[in-house]
């Protein structure tokens, strides 16, 4: 099969607009590890691009890149043409923004708060002026809150304002995080498996506002394993397979590679959907069996994730 | 997250197995009992201090049944659900019951062991002192066959069982506001309350007595929690801030006016230094949660630059700055030094960084020590330090004077105790502004997932090190006002741990013990503590090893402190909460 990666951004007529996150061979080394290897991404404005790949591919590992969690061994990493620092706090001043696979809250925080923290980086007022309460100050604080509250409103949790997030159900969580994330205003958001653990209403309540950010022109970047989920949604779907990216294209596309369900499959289960796979069921078989082994490895792959954000 | 397997919500059956009416007639028999034999004479001899032999009136240790006996009557009543004292108790008035009934029981007896301890047997004991004692006991054994109002929660440890007997504090929802001037008056009562048994605390004359004061008031105050009547007080002070804080602070200023004379004022004036430093150290550990064990150094920074620039003639600084002045310098040095100190420590986590404040901790003092003209320059004179700090001056005011105002004499400590509630109603303004700003929330998020935090964009390192200069400045500005007070400064106070406060394991004592992250924690377990060391002498060479205890008791069963902010007691106590709630809706 000839390699269907498409070429991103320039002049092909699906990228919808200018280059906004552009990855270059990026290559992530533990000592022999190589969780991300030689990867390039490119996400243009107004689009929703997908992240897909059996656990453990290094998706997870490409997002800290990508945000400054870790320096990547190789490869450059540009929001809107410009090199960003390796520093998480200057990634998200810079505009780019972003959820954690597991849940990682303020806690012990009201939902308002954990949104207000999120407009850290879009005010800035100082501490003198945080004692001296004047004018400015209070200005800007009432001006935070409304914005915050707006976004709570946006994600459905504005009656949950004064509750502690760590009382909210799980789904709400990821909502929350979501919500956090947009209050800092990013004009690029990355999602981590946004509806890991939710059931199927919840989930298609996400797909309606990944949309609803998508044209607030915010645009995004998921990593999930649902793929009805992933194929609804992205313009286009990028497939990480051992660090490696695979294929990355349309969904049509994405679907009918063999090697995607080969990938997720695993050899041995190749011929085991039967049919002369056409596009549909080859998704379908890819999908069911994802959740087989998302499911299957989530209880072992949880834990050592926890400190690797 | 997980199931949480809860026992069924039957309601426990209770100690003893009484009717409920016998049950509840005996505790207010013995209740009231307890508090009318505080009228008779306990023993035949006045050599027990408080002269404990008159009939017809209560003296010394006999008031502390007093209130005691009358409290269990209280709370008695409240259980027959009388209208007015009701409102005392919202969260329920047996679990409250059997708690005030143990104090009552606990103190009287303190008081009756200690007679015969201290006279030699129980021989000393009159009647009186026999009927005190069991009338406690009918009130205690009446409590214990009172019913139980709330599920056990399933608890294997025997000690923590027996503390869950009267059950969990209630999870109120917020109660209807009174009319204003009502909700008014209930603050100013609370705060003449609080004032009174305060006053009371401080002006105990011998270790028994505030033994016994102790043991009343922390069974008073258990109960009150437990009754909810304490939720509902903050509540009301929640919705009047500024007039609480003001009222309150008044209150503090009247203090000195109750006094006849400055001994207690000069425990006073230390225990303002105490809470204030500790207030500071709790943006450090309570919001930002960095532990930093060596933060009495800041507090040593601003006594000797207060010193330096006081005009002392022993100062190696020839200048005399105006107090204002001199207080600045002293708050902003302490905050450079903060920032000196946090630079390279900031930059290690958890464990790693407690060693090193440890560390930085003590090499200030083995400077501050070594600065004396003959290891080094001479700057601070050494282990001499720098004595004969002239008093200050404000308005043309020497506070080294007494002075009478409205036909009462405030002394010299009094005047200081003045000049520092000052200073406190400063720091408390700006540690309640800012940790409830957006600085407030980025110290906060590092503290609960400092990742997470800088994914949102905040820049750790640099709030950790507004934190750390922060905690320093205030630290620095109580420092200056303690040069003054001692009259000198010496290198010793400045220590990790040491029998007198402040140094900094009873700083982080307080500040973990009374509540991280609130106003009020550290302030009120600054208090404890300062009077616990100044008032029961006797335990002077037994006071780390006790210190030790009461700190691994509380980790153990009270992780977030006396006062809790709501959000950390829900962190701690999460399932035990869930459980009163599952047994609140199957009620
Ligand atoms: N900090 C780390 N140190 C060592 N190995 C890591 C670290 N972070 C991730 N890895 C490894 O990199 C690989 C990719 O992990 P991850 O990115 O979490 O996968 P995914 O998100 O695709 O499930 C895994 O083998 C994981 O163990
Ligand atoms: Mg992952």
């Amino acid at each position: 099969m000839t390699d269907t990666t498409i070429a991103p951004g320039t002049g092909s007529a699906p990228a919808p607009g200018t280059p906004l996150l552009e990855a270059r061979g990026v290559i992530m080394r533990f000592g022999g590890l190589t969780a991300v290897n030689n990867v390039d991404l490119t996400v243009n404005t107004g689009e929703i691009i997908g992240l897909i790949g059996p656990n453990g591919a290094g998706k997870t590992t490409f997002f800290n890149c990508l945000t400054g969690l870790y320096i990547p061994t190789e490869g450059q990493v540009t929001y809107k043409g410009t090199v960003l620092p390796p520093k998480p706090f200057k990634v998200t001043q810079a505009g780019m923004a972003r959820t954690f696979q597991n849940i990682r809250l303020f806690h012990n925080m009201s939902v308002l708060e954990n949104v207000l923290v999120g407009r850290h980086t879009r005010t800035k007022e100082g501490i003198v002026s945080a004692i001296l309460r004047g004018p400015g100050y209070r200005r800007e604080e009432a001006d935070s809150r409304e914005k915050a509250m707006a976004l709570l409103e946006f994600t459905g949790l504005a009656r949950k304002a004064s509750h502690l997030a760590r009382n909210l159900p799980y789904g709400e969580q990821r909502k929350l995080e979501i919500a956090r994330a947009l209050a800092s205003e990013p004009g690029l958001l990355l999602l981590d498996e946004p509806t890991a653990g939710m059931n199927p209403q919840e989930t298609r309540a996400t797909e309606e506002l990944v949309f609803a950010i998508r044209d607030r022109g915010i645009a995004v970047l998921v990593i999930e394993h649902d793929m009805r989920f992933i194929f609804n949604l992205c313009d286009r779907v990028a497939v990480l397979v051992q660090g490696e990216k695979l294929v990355e294209g349309t969904s049509e596309v994405v679907q009918a590679d063999e090697r995607v369900i080969a990938a997720y499959l695993g050899t041995p289960y190749e011929a085991a959907p039967g049919s002369t796979a056409d596009a549909g069921s080859g998704a379908d078989a890819g999908s069911r069996a994802d959740a087989d082994s998302g499911s299957a490895s989530d209880a072992e792959g949880t834990i050592p994730e926890e400190d690797e954000q | 997250m997980t199931e949480t397997t809860t026992t069924p919500a039957t309601a426990p059956r209770p100690a003893l197995p009484l009717p409920e009416t016998a049950a509840r007639g005996l505790v207010a028999v013995g209740g009231l009992a307890t508090a009318a034999s505080a009228f008779l004479s306990w023993t035949y001899s006045s050599s027990f201090p408080g002269d404990l032999t008159v009939t017809g009136y209560p003296g010394g240790l006999q008031w502390v049944t007093l209130v005691a006996g009358a409290l269990v009557l209280l709370f008695a009543l409240s259980g027959y659900r009388i209208r007015g004292l009701r409102w005392l108790t919202p969260g329920g008035a047996d679990g409250a019951t059997v708690i005030v009934a143990v104090g009552a029981l606990a103190t009287t007896w303190f008081t009756l062991i200690a007679i015969a301890d201290e006279l030699g047997g129980l021989a000393n004991l009159t009647s009186g002192g026999w009927i005190a004692g069991i009338a406690s006991l009918l009130g205690l054994l009446g409590a214990l066959g009172l019913p139980r109002d709330r599920t056990e929660s399933g608890e294997k440890n025997p000690l923590k069982r027996i503390l869950a007997y009267p059950g969990n504090r209630p999870d109120l929802s917020p109660a209807p506001a009174l009319p204003a001037a009502v909700e008014l008056l209930v603050i100013a009562v609370a705060v003449a309350i609080g004032l009174g048994i305060f006053t009371f605390g401080i002006d105990t004359s011998y270790g028994e007595l505030f033994g016994g004061f102790l043991i009343a008031a922390s069974f008073a105050s258990w109960a009150l929690s437990r009754s909810g009547a304490l939720g509902r007080l903050t509540d009301i002070t929640g919705r009047h801030r500024v007039y609480s804080a003001v009222l309150a602070f008044v209150a503090a200023a009247v203090f000195p006016f109750t006094q006849s004379n400055d001994a207690n004022a000069t425990i006073g004036v230390n225990l303002l230094i105490f809470g204030g430093t500790a207030l500071g150290l709790n943006v450090v550990v309570g919001l930002t949660g960095l532990l930093d064990l060596g933060y009495v150094a800041f507090l040593g920074v601003g006594a000797y630059t207060a010193a330096l620039v006081s005009g002392a003639a022993t100062s190696s600084v020839h200048v005399t700055f105006p107090f204002w002045a001199a207080a600045l310098t002293g708050a902003a040095i302490s905050g450079i030094f903060g920032i000196i100190l946090g630079a390279p420590t900031l930059r290690v986590r958890g464990d790693y960084l407690a060693i090193v404040t440890l560390g930085f901790g003590e090499i200030f003092r083995i400077v501050v020590n070594n600065l004396d003209g003959v290891s080094g320059p001479n700057v601070t004179g050494g282990p001499n330090g720098i004595p004969n700090i002239p008093d200050l001056t404000i308005f043309g005011f020497n506070l080294g004077n007494s002075h009478t105002i409205g036909g009462i004499t405030l002394g010299r400590f009094a005047n200081y105790f003045e000049l520092m509630l000052v200073f406190i109603a400063i720091i408390v303004l700006i540690f309640s502004r800012s940790s409830s700003s957006r600085i407030g929330r980025a110290w906060v998020a590092i503290r609960e997932d400092e990742t997470a935090a800088t994914a949102m964009g905040i820049n750790a390192f640099r709030f950790k090190l507004l934190a750390f200069a922060l905690g320093a400045t205030l630290a620095g500005l109580a420092g200056t006002v303690m040069a003054h007070v001692n009259f000198s400064v010496v290198p010793d106070p400045f220590v990790f741990a040491g029998p007198v406060p402040p140094n900094s394991a009873f700083l982080l004592a307080a500040v973990v013990i009374g509540g991280m992250g609130t106003v009020t924690g550290p302030l009120i377990g600054a208090a404890l503590f300062y009077l616990l060391q100044a008032k029961l002498q006797f335990l002077q060479s037994y006071q780390l090893l006790l210190f030790g205890i009461a700190l691994i008791l509380f980790m153990r069963f009270r992780p977030e402190g006396l006062i809790a902010n709501k959000q950390r007691r829900l962190e701690f106590h999460e399932d035990e909460t869930e459980s009163a709630e599952l047994s609140t809706a199957g009620a």
